[in-house]
């Protein structure tokens, strides 16, 4: 499963470890503890706000999922520790993402 | 074997789009033309410090500056390529592989050095002003650091860069002309970000046995750490470096100072906010307090912090950044700074870091 294509498709997922169990980022064929094999699949929702800022009235942010921390783009007015959910992911060039906080 | 720096170099840095073979050789011809005694048969290695994606630039060099060296490559890495270099080139003499390094970084104001593209963590969110203003509202939400003591921090590093002629655009600003600088983002002025700009730098290196032939003051690296925590922005604590903590510490064990002994300071300032942070995880404030010390600097016409004007001041030409902070370290530490000058300094410290603080190499040097 490849990260990049699954992003495309709107998935987020990231690769857990087969053998140690470990969740991985970033995205990689091995894992970067034991080298072990991963398997891909969708990230346990929702994420919280770590921390953020914005730029000619966008505001993006850093949002903490399962340990893995992404930034993208946050619909809302975010305070720190709040849940949020991804409402829009895909991959072109970068990751992509946007984020609902509530 | 200790490792002196027994010459240094420097050339004007601008935003000119001057090829990077030139900015190589102009660096290396004045370093030759500073240092006595220096023949290009001395050289055994020549290491190139850059991001610029031509091939082979330290064989290039070598042959433009009619050098045959033995050992001869690039460093690359990101922003502290430079500082990387000088750890090369003190290992090859360490090791008793080389005598004589010559260590020239150059870049140009365009550079692939720029953006940390293989960054997933980052997203869509790749150029460095989108962690620059992430650090900073870390830092206001944690210490309640202010606009204004942020806007010191600039006003501080283009003040000292007034006095270097080197430096891109030495050009004085008001704490209020910064704070009405345009606003990059929520947490950034253009005047809290430094500026990638063309320039190259120097520096010669030579074991113990050899450095008095080149230089009657001799200034000897004595303190290195270097620390890679990953290559990733979003992994940082966020309100301090923990590449900088470690690298630091392990200077400071192997030249056996403290913080408090060093004299004079050249920091990797790539935004107002990154000053703060490297103070304070050097250890040279508590943490939460070079907001207060940055102001204190400022009044006083201190010069102890960055005195050639930081990258915010001088201008950071990627490769050549490390290269010119070890250069201005060592001319404090042999008196030639003249209106730069700190006075009677005797031990500096030099911190450079790359890719979103992800790497840090800290540098302690003693006259
Ligand atoms: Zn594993």
């Amino acid at each position: 499963m490849n990260f990049e294509s699954e992003l495309k498709q709107g998935r987020f997922v990231v690769g857990k470890c087969t053998k140690c169990h470990n969740t991985n980022w970033p995205p990689s064929e091995y894992c970067s503890k034991c080298f072990g094999e991963l398997s891909y699949s969708p990230v346990k929702e929702p994420g919280i706000v770590i921390e953020w800022s914005s730029k000619d009235g966008q505001t993006f942010g850093i949002v903490e999922f399962e340990g893995i921390r992404v930034m993208g783009a946050i619909q809302g007015t975010p305070k720190q520790g709040q849940k949020a959910k991804i409402t829009n992911c895909t991959f072109d060039g970068s990751p992509k993402f946007t984020f609902s906080v509530f | 074997m200790r490792v002196a720096v027994a010459g240094y170099s420097n050339t004007k840095f601008s935003l000119d789009e001057t090829p990077i073979e030139n900015l190589l050789v102009s660096a290396t011809k004045q370093l030759f033309h500073n240092t006595k005694n220096l023949e290009q048969k001395d050289i055994d290695a020549v290491l190139v410090s850059t991001n610029n994606v031509k091939r082979y630039l330290a064989p290039v060099l070598s042959e433009l500056a009619g050098i045959a060296p033995k050992i001869s490559h690039s460093v690359e890495n990101m922003c502290n390529s430079g500082t990387n270099a000088i750890v090369s080139g003190f290992s090859y003499i360490a090791s008793g592989m080389a005598d004589v390094v010559l260590i020239t970084g150059a870049e140009q104001a365009e550079n692939p050095g720029q953006i940390l593209d293989w960054d997933s963590s980052r997203g869509e969110f790749q150029h460095p002003i989108f962690w620059g203003t992430i650090f900073t509202k870390s830092h206001k939400r944690k210490f309640g650091t202010t606009d204004e003591e942020l806007a010191y921090v600039s006003a501080l590093n283009h003040k000292n860069a007034q006095d270097n002629p080197y430096a891109y655009n030495p050009k004085q600003y008001t704490i209020q002309e910064i704070s009405e600088s345009k606003r990059i983002t929520e947490d950034l002025r253009l005047l809290d970000c430094s500026r990638s700009c063309t320039g190259s730098s120097a520096i010669l290196l030579a074991s113990e046995n050899v450095a008095k032939k080149y230089t009657d003051s001799p200034v000897w690296i004595e303190g290195i750490g270097q620390k890679t925590t990953s290559a990733g922005f979003t992994k940082n604590d966020l309100t301090s470096i923990e590449s900088t903590i470690q690298a630091a510490n392990q200077a400071y064990s192997m030249a056996r100072i403290r913080p408090n002994n060093i004299d004079v300071v050249e920091i990797h300032d790539a935004f107002s906010v990154c000053e703060l942070m490297i103070l304070e995880d050097l250890g040279i404030v508590p943490k939460g307090k070079a907001a207060k010390l940055v102001p204190e600097l400022y009044n006083t016409n201190n010069k102890k912090i960055n005195p050639r004007g930081g990258l915010m001041g001088a201008g950071h030409p990627l490769g050549a950044t490390g290269v010119a902070q070890i250069a201005e370290i060592t001319s404090q530490l042999q008196g030639l700074s003249q209106k730069r000058q700190v006075e009677n300094a005797k031990i500096g410290l030099v911190q450079n870091m790359s890719a979103a603080a992800t790497s840090s190499t800290v540098l302690v040097l003693k006259n």
